[in-house]
């Protein structure tokens, strides 16, 4: 074994351990500028990644910092410290190993400034920190090797840009760094080595044996699935079943709430008492830690979550993983399935659960994707200008910079590469002087030019930046606690909007439990456990998957078979009656079916598009609606159909779906979107225009806080063209809005539109009648729903009787 | 628009959030926290877009320019500090002094911008006209017209919240909701308008019309 010291050899060996192929060639390419190994969960990849840092550390002589570990988690650098200390312990290694997050005490930060050790763990934001401080190329100076781990995460956010801005500036500081990439298995390797090299460095990818196949298949239920919905109740007693018979299952869902309410099912059918918690991100720190702990002890037969658990921690004896509804992306679904069975070259058990009957064959479609290995995503686009106005003003609080060795600098970051001049100069002048049209006062600065070189006009203002760094986007949450004299448990944290929807008495899910809305105590939620109604469902953040691309097609090649025997019988059917009675979608062509239901007329668009664009769908083709004077009164967007419910018949689908049509009517709806005001405010907020509110910022008074919304609007009407509306266009277009799979929707069926007239609904339409989240038509709409509710308000207050029409009187 | 009667002066609450007195012709507005975004920037926040005052003025030339009022009182924090007042730039600060020529222009006094400015008009700490009282922060005097807590009020319409600057107003006293375009609010059930609000006190919500509903009601389930 070349590379390795002798110890390492007898450590192995006394483990009883060989080294892996992909560990040795790790080993022999440990002097490659950057590289990227490609391996499944337990291939022992984060040993891997630090068996050169070890083995060039073993000698004693290297003085700081040498290998820097970045991880998405910050629970993951602390168990990589855990298992770190094994190898280094027991080989007495003179290794000094230490992790910063968030969570790590000031006194522990600051001495890690001063007297950095040889490995640090941490995550991108905490590293973005490190970097603002004028003492970072103290710090950085003996820097060796840079290790990202979960690449493949990180790479799907913004939190993975402003890394890789970071490592620009790293490798400014110390030009020799080395970077290595850990990623489970990604549909494109090549694209996460071209970001995380220094472009236009070469990076080789590594791949390690990925295994055998996984053992996946629909987990068998005699009751059909339910027409709608995602709760999965049905399917209840047959989870409880594989929970009993296998030691530790892991049971993942798409959301929060679905997670909540099956939680609460399973435990209401949980008559052996079978050790089952729950875990998601809305959960209370301490909870989540405890359900970890419970977990890694071997406590639990089954933990219900969410994509909390996707990443990281090595939960040791899981031997089934079970995924409730849909999976929508195969790639997650694959990399789900690796939680599972954590011992290399042991296949991985999962079992699929549709939770209605749509989701069945979107189930088989994606059993067959992950046989075939065919994983989904979409190309990553170019790096986004928000983060980068954060890096430039990052740079500013760590020391004075030029625009010339900025721009060249952030430039080597792979996504950044193609960042044009112009552009940059945009964001350099934002972050300086806000780039307004309007040019009016000297104070409109930040940053001043002197002598060449860019400063902070104050200095004061670099506490403000530190506060303000990162890309994670808070919803505005509320503590949610129990009530008692002392301040009760923290239980976890619901959206303000739902909470603002609460009445005393009202119950909702948290954490499994139903509790009682009781009070609104400085912006926390006090709650009892006395629960006596159904519970209302809280309703978490974070954005539903839209179902990818690549499954969308798979399903609509299905739909050509002649039969589906692999199908459950009553799936089977149904789609037989839908051919029948109308006609299945096609992949290169467009079906709207137009019928006629409980009074109104109903047109249902089979665009397979993924819920973001069918959403944006059903905006357009309303608003031409609407202009056609069709009278559209609201519609509903579901992955894979949008249906539009007015007075008027649709007759001519044509000039509705004419590329010209909606992409003119996208720019103007566009503009005035709420869609656009949830990115502007994430994008003001990560660019320094807006702070970040903080918990304790909201008490009570909140005059002197106002909504970004109305800095969007400003700039909507006085500076259209501002870098930041620029920047709100771009991410939208990316994001929620998906305008892409509309265009790609066009380009598969290119004008080839079935319009079939039925007398009633058909099967496939019918589940839709039972979906939630209808969007009413707005504009005028708003205006008389509030009209009205105002009005029945008054009725039922018994003012309406002492107000005389049309204003009011009151004694005096 | 939503008449009002306050210690028999016949009252309209506007849309705009602004209050109309037809009998003496008197418009008010509260809260116009001028050079928002000039403090801000002054103050090392972040650099917010500088269209705050010229919005803020074209709504108020608009309502001007409907009623053309006699007079104008401004109702405290009109400016968002001295010198934001003191700093106008000189196309705002002309517009303003055209928005004013012909006219009685009070400036009452608020807790943003205490004291008189360079810009004529009269600066008072109140104004008492007939039966009704205009001062910046509310107190116990019936039939007084107030602003500074930025009133608002929320209303869930089938799951969708809708937020809106709101007039409070009962036997006693009207709260104006600000005018200024860079104000944020404070919501109507917050305890300490909840303290100053008598028993039948109303809500009208401002925007493109106003809605009048009872402060304290909740939406009924629907």
């Amino acid at each position: 074994m070349a590379n390795l010291p002798p110890t390492f050899h007898d450590w192995f060996a006394r483990r009883g351990w060989s080294i892996h192929p992909h560990q040795q060639a790790m080993l022999d390419r440990a002097d490659a500028p950057a590289l990227l190994l490609i391996a499944p969960t337990g291939g022992g990849k984060t040993l891997a990644g630090f068996l050169p840092s070890l083995a060039e550390l073993a000698g004693g002589t290297h003085q700081g910092l040498h290998t820097l570990y970045i991880s998405p988690l910050k629970a993951l650098a602390a168990d990589i410290k855990r298992n770190l200390g094994t190898p280094i312990d027991e080989m007495r290694l003179p290794i000094r190993v230490e992790d910063r997050t968030g969570d790590t005490t000031q006194t522990q930060k600051k001495r890690q400034r001063a007297d950095p050790p040889h490995i640090l763990l941490t995550t991108p934001e905490s590293l973005a920190l490190l970097l603002s401080y004028p003492d970072a190329p103290r710090m950085f100076a003996g820097l060796q090797r840079v290790v990202v781990d979960e690449i493949h995460a990180l790479a799907e956010s913004k939190r993975g840009d402003q890394l890789m801005l970071a490592l620009s500036r790293l490798q400014a500081l110390v030009p020799g760094l080395r970077r290595v990439g850990l990623s489970a298995t990604v549909e494109d390797p090549q694209a996460i080595a071209r970001f995380l090299a220094r472009h236009p460095d070469p990076c080789e990818v590594l791949f390690a044996d990925p295994g055998p196949d996984p053992d996946i298949t629909m987990l068998q239920i005699d009751e059909p699935p339910p027409w709608s919905g995602g709760g999965a109740a049905y399917a209840i007693p047959a989870v409880l079943e594989q929970v009993r018979r296998h030691k530790t299952t892991l049971i993942f869902h798409n959301t929060r709430a679905q997670a909540e309410i099956f939680f609460h099912n399973l435990w209401l059918a949980n008559d052996d008492a079978l050790p089952i918690g729950i875990h998601h991100g809305s959960l209370d720190k301490q909870q989540r830690a405890r359900v970890e702990a419970a977990m890694v002890n071997g406590d639990l037969r089954a933990i219900v979550c969410t994509g909390s658990l996707d990443l990281g921690i090595d939960w040791g004896d899981v031997d089934l993983v079970i995924q409730i509804g849909a999976p929508k992306n195969v790639k997650r679904l694959v990399q789900r399935i690796g939680r599972a069975n954590h011992r290399y070259n042991a296949p991985s058990k999962a079992l699929l659960v549709p939770a209605n009957r749509f989701e069945v064959v979107e189930c088989l479609a994606a059993l067959e994707a992950v046989k075939a290995r065919d994983l989904d995503g979409d190309p990553r686009g170019p790096g986004p200008r928000d983060v980068l106005c954060q890096h430039i003003l990052i740079a500013a609080c760590a020391a004075p910079f030029t625009a010339d060795a900025l721009f060249a600098e952030v430039t080597t970051a792979g996504a950044y590469a193609g960042l044009s001049r112009a552009d940059f100069d945009a964001c350099l002048d934002f972050v300086a002087t806000g780039g307004y049209a309007l040019r009016a006062y000297d104070r409109w600065q930040r940053l001043k030019l002197i002598d060449g070189a860019w400063h902070l006009r104050d200095p004061r203002a670099t506490q403000r930046i530190r506060m303000n760094i990162g890309t994670i986007q808070d919803t505005e949450t509320l503590k949610v606690r129990l009530k008692n004299r002392f301040g009760g448990q923290p239980l976890g944290e619901v959206e303000e909007g739902f909470a603002a929807t609460l009445t005393p008495g009202d119950t909702f899910l948290i954490g499994g439990e139903i509790v009682r809305y009781e009070n609104l105590r400085e912006m926390t939620v006090e709650v009892t456990r006395r629960a006596d109604k159904p519970p209302k469902i809280a309703t978490f953040m974070g954005t539903k998957f839209a179902t990818s691309t690549q499954l969308s097609h798979r399903i609509l090649r299905m739909f050509a078979q002649d039969d589906w025997p692999e199908l459950p019988e009553a799936t089977r059917a149904w789609l037989h009656l839908q051919r029948e009675r109308s006609r299945l979608p096609e992949p290169d062509r467009l079906l709207i079916e137009s019928f006629p239901w409980k009074g109104r007329e109903h047109a249902v668009i089979y665009g397979f598009a993924g819920r973001n664009a069918m959403q944006t769908l059903g905006l357009l083709v309303t608003q031409r609606m609407e202009d056609l004077g069709l009278n559209p009164l609201g519609f509903l967007a579901t992955d894979y159909a949008t249906m539009v419910w007015g007075l008027d018949p649709l007759t001519d689908p044509a000039p509705l779906f004419a590329a010209e049509n909606l992409r003119e009517g996208f720019e103007t709806w566009l503009a005035g979107n709420a869609v656009m005001k949830r990115t502007f405010k994430a994008s003001a907020v990560i660019s320094g225009l807006i702070e970040r509110t903080y918990q304790g910022q909201r008490k009570s008074g909140r005059q002197a806080t106002f909504s970004s919304d109305i800095l969007y609007d400003t700039l909507l009407k006085y500076d259209p063209d501002h870098v930041l509306m620029q920047i709100t266009r771009e991410e939208a277009l990316k994001g929620l809005v998906d305008f892409g799979r509309i265009e790609e929707m066009l380009a598969r069926t290119a004008g080839r539109i079935d319009l079939l007239r039925l007398p009633t609904l058909s099967p496939l339409s019918a589940p839709l009648m039972l979906e939630m989240g209808r969007v009413p038509i707005k504009g005028a709409a708003t205006e008389r729903l509030l009209a009205e509710a105002a009005a029945g308000m008054m009725e039922d207050s018994g003012l309406a009787a002492v107000e005389p029409v049309p204003g009011w009187r009151v004694g005096f | 628009m939503n008449p009002l009667l306050l210690s028999g002066a016949h009252l309209v609450a506007r849309p705009s959030g602004a209050l109309f007195w037809p009998e003496v012709g008197l418009l008010c507005v509260s809260d116009l926290h001028l050079g928002k975004s000039e403090r801000t920037a002054r103050r090392g926040g972040g650099l917010l877009p500088p269209y705050d005052t010229r919005d803020t003025l074209a709504r108020l030339e608009r309502e001007i320019n409907a009623l053309a009022p006699r007079t104008v009182v401004c109702l405290g924090d009109s400016f968002d500090d001295l010198a934001a007042g003191l700093s106008l730039p000189e196309d705002e600060r002309l517009w303003l002094i055209r928005l004013m020529a012909g006219r009685d222009w009070v400036w009452i006094e608020g807790n943003h911008d205490p004291g008189p400015l360079n810009l004529g008009g009269r600066h008072l700490a109140a104004l008492r006209l007939g039966p009704l009282v205009f001062r910046h922060i509310a107190t116990a005097e019936r039939g007084e017209v107030s602003g500074h807590y930025h009133p608002k009020f929320s209303i869930s319409l089938g799951g969708r919240q809708v937020t809106r600057p709101c007039f409070l107003a009962d036997d006693a006293r009207v709260i104006l909701p600000a005018f200024g375009s860079y104000t944020g609010g404070l919501r109507a059930s917050d305890p300490v308008l909840q303290a100053l609000m008598g028993p039948g006190a109303m809500a009208i919500l401002t925007g493109p019309q106003t809605h009048p509903l009872p402060m304290r009601a909740r939406a009924r389930a629907r």
